[in-house]
């Protein structure tokens, strides 16, 4: 597989505060990723160091596996860092057409990129009279603009109202449907779990785990049951092996499992013991669940 | 360079500032061609300025680079608001996080300085040569195209001044501030020249003469000397309040255009430094 971006223990000091310790991680072609982190554990100065606007302290890191020079990668790269920031008196156009002159390519794509993020009708208009959530669209048109190998998002959705939020995040995912790889740096969890299958999690500078979002915790996540006769199902749980702990509950029982298991063996199980069962699912650990769960092991 | 030239225009032309202090600037110089039909009265004389023989080739070059050299602080400030506005419109980042390395963001900002330096020097160069034609008692094409070395040592001022003023503003990030070091600098190089002036008059010595050739401002306005002891009315007046020849040497000389020359490429050189070292 491709190998977009490595980070090799990477370190930056402010004043003798650690931002960013010895973070490591890969990007390969074709996933998209989370950076997740609380705010303030080194989410924007590491994509900062990569996108060459902060000086790392030490370590390094190499785009395309080092067949160019750094700013020749960032002309292949899209990013938008915390706000969207364009030349005040400028149009979206004009300031598209700066960042084409920047990249050197082609002002053909303009019209089209500027359609995909809904602001076709306001192209004419300086920068300066945008609201947020259009200026933070131009941000993405921009972005987009090279046709980018990876697409660097860094806390895209901040400070918008819902249906800004909304619309970024449907732009989003229909970037990540067309194969773009992409890095998107949130401490909203629900925003990278629709969108990422990868996840680098950071706290305090540190990487606490990177790698498929499924793999984050080893853990095959909760079965709910219930049945009409409570006594006997309580029974019947307790003697099974996957069971790490059965927890009764309003709605019935919540089991958390220590392996995969087959939810019809469960009910066959169940029938043969005279327990018939009126609730049976499997549910996965939310992102949110497993975040909190790292972030306090570690 | 022809790309960076062109990035950097394309930041001139959309910016207001620089649309408003051009033009200024243009109106100013043409208002400029027209003091030749102010009537004086001078020492006796009588008539309009251009009868005062100001307005003739050669002297007319010394001249008119000399006053339109104060109008460089108008395309000053476009310089330092257009590079302080790209630290507090943050699109210096953007610039870099688009692909423009940091020696690519500098040289960008060194050309536009060198585009205007070249082409406040093409107006004072046609503005003169108009005024010139239309005035000058000389018209001989030998005369005309003469002492025409106050030209380049005009675009070389001119060029320290906008590297002076690009370092003000990667330095300081906003264009009121950078402005306002500029200023105090400028009121610095007249400190020094207080005191050295009372050491020289104490030890007699002479320090200034050697420390006005290394500041920069002050070796700068060295390029072009005043013109005005040269038109013979005003030099005869000098005369005989003095009761001596008055001898100065109006040349532009060749320490002047080095030390501007090694001062533009210092600021160059420590604002490539300042922005490669800082986080942005």
């Amino acid at each position: 597989m491709k190998t977009i971006l490595e980070i090799k223990n990477l370190s930056k000091n402010y004043s003798g505060l650690k931002a960013v310790d010895n973070v490591s991680f890969k990007i390969e072609k074709g996933h998209v990723y989370g950076i997740l982190g609380p705010n303030g554990s080194g989410k924007s100065t590491t994509l900062g160091m990569v996108l060459n606007v902060v000086n790392p302290t030490s370590g390094s890191y190499e785009w395309f596996e080092g067949t160019t020079t750094n700013h020749d990668a960032l002309k292949r790269i899209g990013a938008i860092i915390e706000r969207p920031n364009f030349y005040p008196s400028m149009t979206a156009v004009q300031n598209l057409e700066l960042v084409c002159k920047i990249k050197n390519i082609p002002k053909d794509k303009i019209e089209e990129k500027l359609n995909v993020v809904d602001l076709l009708s306001r192209q004419h208009s300086p920068f300066s009279t945008y609201s947020l959530g259009m200026k933070q669209r131009l941000a993405i048109a921009s972005a987009l603009l090279n046709d980018p190998e990876i697409l660097i998002l860094d806390e895209p959705t901040n400070g918008l109202d819902p249906q800004g939020i909304r619309k970024i995040r449907d732009i989003i995912q229909e970037i990540a449907k067309s194969g773009t790889t992409i890095l998107l740096a949130s401490h909203l969890l629900d925003e990278v779990e629709k969108v990422c299958t990868h996840v680098i999690v950071l706290r305090q500078g540190k990487t606490l785990y990177c790698g498929a979002v499924d793999e984050m915790n080893h853990n095959h996540g909760v079965v709910h049951l219930d049945a009409a006769n409570r006594d006997g199902l309580f029974d019947f749980l307790k003697g099974q092996p996957y069971a790490v702990s059965v927890k009764e509950e309003v709605e019935g029982f919540k089991v958390v499992l220590n392996q995969p298991v087959d939810l019809g063996k469960i009910n066959a199980a169940a029938f043969a013991k005279n327990i018939s069962l009126n609730k049976l699912f499997l549910k996965k650990q939310s992102l949110e669940d497993q975040f909190i769960q790292l972030t306090n092991h570690n | 360079m022809k790309r960076l030239l062109d990035i950097e225009f394309h930041k001139f032309k959309y910016s207001k500032s620089s649309k408003v202090l051009t033009i200024i600037y243009l109106v100013i110089v043409i208002l400029l061609m027209f003091t030749g039909l102010i009537q004086v009265n001078i020492n006796g004389f009588k008539g309009s300025l251009s009868d005062l023989g100001i307005f003739n080739f050669p002297y007319i070059w010394h001249l008119s680079t000399y006053m339109v050299s104060f109008l460089k602080i108008f395309i000053a400030i476009v310089i330092v608001s257009l590079t302080a506005n790209e630290y507090s419109n943050r699109t210096l980042k953007q610039n870099l996080i688009d692909g423009l390395s940091k020696k690519e963001l500098i040289l960008s900002k060194l050309y536009l300085a060198i585009t205007l330096a070249l082409l406040t020097t093409m107006i004072v160069f046609i503005a003169s040569l108009i005024l010139g034609l239309f005035h000058s008692d000389y018209l001989e094409i030998g005369i005309i195209f003469s002492k025409m070395e106050y030209l380049p040592a005009f675009f070389i001022s001119h060029l320290m001044f906008f590297c002076f003023c690009l370092f003000a503003g990667v330095l300081v990030k906003r264009s009121a501030f950078a402005l306002g070091l500029i200023g105090v600098w400028w009121i610095f190089e007249l400190v020094i020249r207080g005191i050295s002036s009372f050491i020289d008059f104490k030890y007699e010595v002479d320090t200034w003469n050697v420390i006005q050739h290394i500041l920069p401002l002050e070796s700068a306005s060295l390029l072009i000397k005043e013109p005005f002891t040269k038109i013979s009315i005003v030099q005869g007046g000098i005369e005989q309040i003095t009761q001596g020849e008055y001898i100065k040497d109006y040349g532009v000389s060749f320490i002047n255009v080095a030390v501007s020359m090694v001062w533009s490429f210092l600021f160059i050189f420590w604002s490539y430094k300042i922005l490669k070292r800082r986080d942005l």
